[in-house]
C-alpha cells in the first residue's frame, strides 16, 4: 500500500531523515513512536509530499509519488491527513469544512456531500456541530472534525501527525476513540503519536525512529515489552 | 475712496469682508461647483481602488510566486511605484507615456490610470502581508485534501486573508482618496482644481480651502465609517 525506499531529508545543514525503509500493508495500523526531533512527523509529511523528499522513492499503491510526472494531487486525496493543530477552515462551518473538498475537488453534488459530511459527524458524534464555526469547538471537537474533513475525501490511507499532542489531557481519549474505531474498521493508518497506550493496544506495528532512522520495529509486545535496542529501551524507560 | 471702489467693482461692502460675510457667501453660492468636483475625485478614487485592488491583489501573488521571473517583475513594478512620488507620476504619465500611445489624452484618463498603478503597489505588499499572516497549516490542510496550490488560495487563504487586510486597505483608500487632489496639476476637474479655481477669482482663502478640506474630511471620515461597519461585520461571522 505504501513504499518507502531510502528515503532522505534534510534542511539545510541538517540531516533529519537518513534513509527510510518501510512497507505498510492494506488495513494496517502503524505507530511510530520516538523522540522528539527524529524525524518522526517529517517522515510522515513525506508520505504525502507536505515536505519534499531529497533522494529517496515513495510509492502509493505501485504509483511512485516522488515521481515529477505524477499528479501529486490526485494522490494527496487518496491520502488523508490529520494535523497536531487541526487546521480547520476558520472561515467556513464544520459541515463546510467537511464538504469543500468532496465538492470542489471531486466535482461532488453538493448534497450527496452534505449527507456524506452529516453521516461523518455522527461518526464522530458531532451532528449537533454541523452548523458551528470551528472556533467555538473544544480541541477534542476540532480534531474529531478534522478527521471526519479527511475521510470525506475516502482516502485509501490516513496519515495522523501527533493527533493528541495539542489538547487537553481530558480529551484526548474522545479523539483516540475515534481513531480506534477507524483502525476497526480496517482503514490503514500511520500514526505518529506519543500515546503509547493507544500504540500498544491498537496498533499492529509500531516503528520506534531516532535520529532519522528506524531503529527498531515489531509488535506493540515486542516493542513494549521486550526491546532489544539500547535506544528503544531507554526512550521506553523514560516515557513508559 | 478705496472702499468705494471695492463696494463697486465686487458688489460687497467693507463690512462684509471684515466679517467673512462676503467668504460665507462666496463659498456657500459655489459649493454645488466644488461638489461637482468632489464628484469627480470620488470617481478617480473608486476606479482606481478597483483597478488597484486587481493589480494589487494579481502583484501581491506575483510577489510570493514560485517563479524567480514573476517575482522581479513584481519587484519592479512595486518599486518603482512606491519608490517615486505620485506627482512626478501623474506628470510623467499624462505629459510622457500616454502622448506616445494615444491622442490627446484626457486628464481623467491619466489621473485614473496612474493611481491605479499606484495604489495596486502599495496594496500588492497588503495583499502579501495579509496572505503570510494566515496560518501556514491553513494551506498545508488545503493540499493534504488535493486541492492544487491556486485552489487552496482561492477557498482557503484568500477569503480568510480578506479579513485581516480590511483596515490597511481602508487606509490605503483614504491616502488614496486625499492624493487625488495632485491630479489637478493635469487639469482633471476634481475638487482641488475647482476649489484653486474659485480661490484665484475671490482669494478667501480661509473659507474657500477651509470649504474643501471639510468636503474632503466628510469623504474620508465616510470612509472610515465602512470600513469599522465591514470589519465589525466580519468580526462576528
Amino acid at each position: 500500500m505504501i513504499e518507502v525506499r531510502d528515503l532522505h531529508k534534510s534542511f539545510g545543514q541538517l540531516k533529519v531523515l537518513k534513509g527510510i525503509n518501510c512497507h505498510i500493508k492494506p488495513k494496517e495500523v502503524v505507530c511510530v513512536i520516538g523522540p522528539s526531533g527524529s524525524g518522526k512527523s517529517t517522515f510522515l509529511r513525506c508520505i504525502n509530499q507536505l515536505e519534499q523528499v531529497d533522494s529517496g522513492q515513495i510509492f502509493i499503491d505501485g504509483q511512485e509519488l516522488t515521481n515529477p510526472q505524477t499528479d501529486i494531487n490526485k494522490i494527496r486525496q487518496q491520502l488523508g491527513m490529520v494535523f497536531q493543530l487541526f487546521n480547520l477552515f476558520p472561515h467556513r462551518t464544520t459541515l463546510q469544512n467537511i464538504t469543500m473538498a468532496p465538492v470542489r475537488i471531486k466535482g461532488m453534488n453538493k448534497k450527496t456531500a452534505e449527507d456524506l459530511g452529516m453521516e461523518l459527524l455522527r461518526k464522530v458524534g458531532l451532528v449537533e456541530k454541523a452548523a458551528v464555526f470551528p472556533a467555538q469547538l473544544s480541541g477534542g471537537q476540532k480534531q474529531r472534525v478534522a478527521i471526519a474533513r479527511a475521510l470525506a475525501m475516502q482516502p485509501k490511507a490516513m496519515l495522523f501527525d501527533e493527533p493528541t499532542s495539542s489538547l487537553d489531557p481530558e480529551m484526548v481519549g474522545e479523539v483516540l476513540a475515534v481513531m480506534k474505531e477507524l483502525a476497526l474498521e480496517g482503514m490503514t493508518m500511520v500514526v505518529v503519536t506519543h500515546e503509547m497506550g493507544f500504540a500498544r493496544e491498537v496498533a499492529d506495528r509500531v516503528l520506534f525512529m531516532d535520529e532519522g532512522l528506524i531503529i527498531e520495529e515489531g509488535l506493540p509486545s515486542q516493542i513494549f515489552d521486550n526491546p532489544q535496542n539500547a535506544r528503544t529501551q531507554s526512550f521506553l524507560s523514560k516515557v513508559l | 475712496m478705496f472702499v468705494t471702489a471695492i463696494n463697486i467693482i465686487t458688489g460687497f461692502s467693507i463690512y462684509e469682508y471684515l466679517t467673512g460675510i462676503r467668504g460665507y457667501v462666496i463659498l456657500t453660492s459655489h459649493l454645488g461647483y466644488l461638489l461637482k468636483g468632489a464628484l469627480l475625485t470620488l470617481k478617480i478614487t473608486a476606479l482606481s481602488v478597483a483597478f488597484g485592488m486587481i493589480l494589487g491583489l494579481f502583484f501581491g501573488l506575483f510577489k510570493m510566486s514560485g517563479s524567480r521571473l514573476m517575482r522581479f517583475f513584481a519587484a519592479i513594478y512595486i518599486d518603482f511605484f512606491r519608490g517615486t512620488p505620485l506627482f512626478v507620476q501623474i506628470l510623467l504619465m499624462y505629459f510622457g507615456v500616454l502622448p506616445l500611445i494615444m491622442d490627446k489624452p484626457a486628464p481623467f484618463q491619466a489621473a485614473v490610470i496612474t493611481c491605479s498603478l499606484n495604489s495596486g503597489a502599495y496594496i500588492a505588499e497588503i495583499v502579501r502581508a495579509g496572505i503570510q499572516a494566515v496560518d501556514k497549516g491553513q494551506m498545508e490542510a488545503a493540499r493534504s485534501l488535493g486541492m492544487t496550490h491556486v485552489q487552496a488560495m482561492w477557498m482557503v487563504i484568500l477569503p480568510q486573508a480578506y479579513k485581516i487586510v480590511i483596515p490597511p486597505l481602508i487606509n490605503e483608500f483614504i491616502m488614496l482618496l486625499k492624493d487625488t487632489s495632485l491630479v489637478s496639476t493635469i487639469a482633471a476637474e476634481e475638487l482641488t482644481h475647482r476649489g484653486r479655481l474659485v480661490y484665484s477669482t475671490y482669494y478667501e482663502a480661509v473659507w474657500i480651502w477651509g470649504g474643501v478640506a471639510m468636503i474632503y474630511l466628510v469623504m474620508t471620515k465616510v470612509l472610515s465609517v465602512l470600513g469599522d461597519f465591514a470589519e465589525r461585520r466580519l468580526a462576528t461571522e
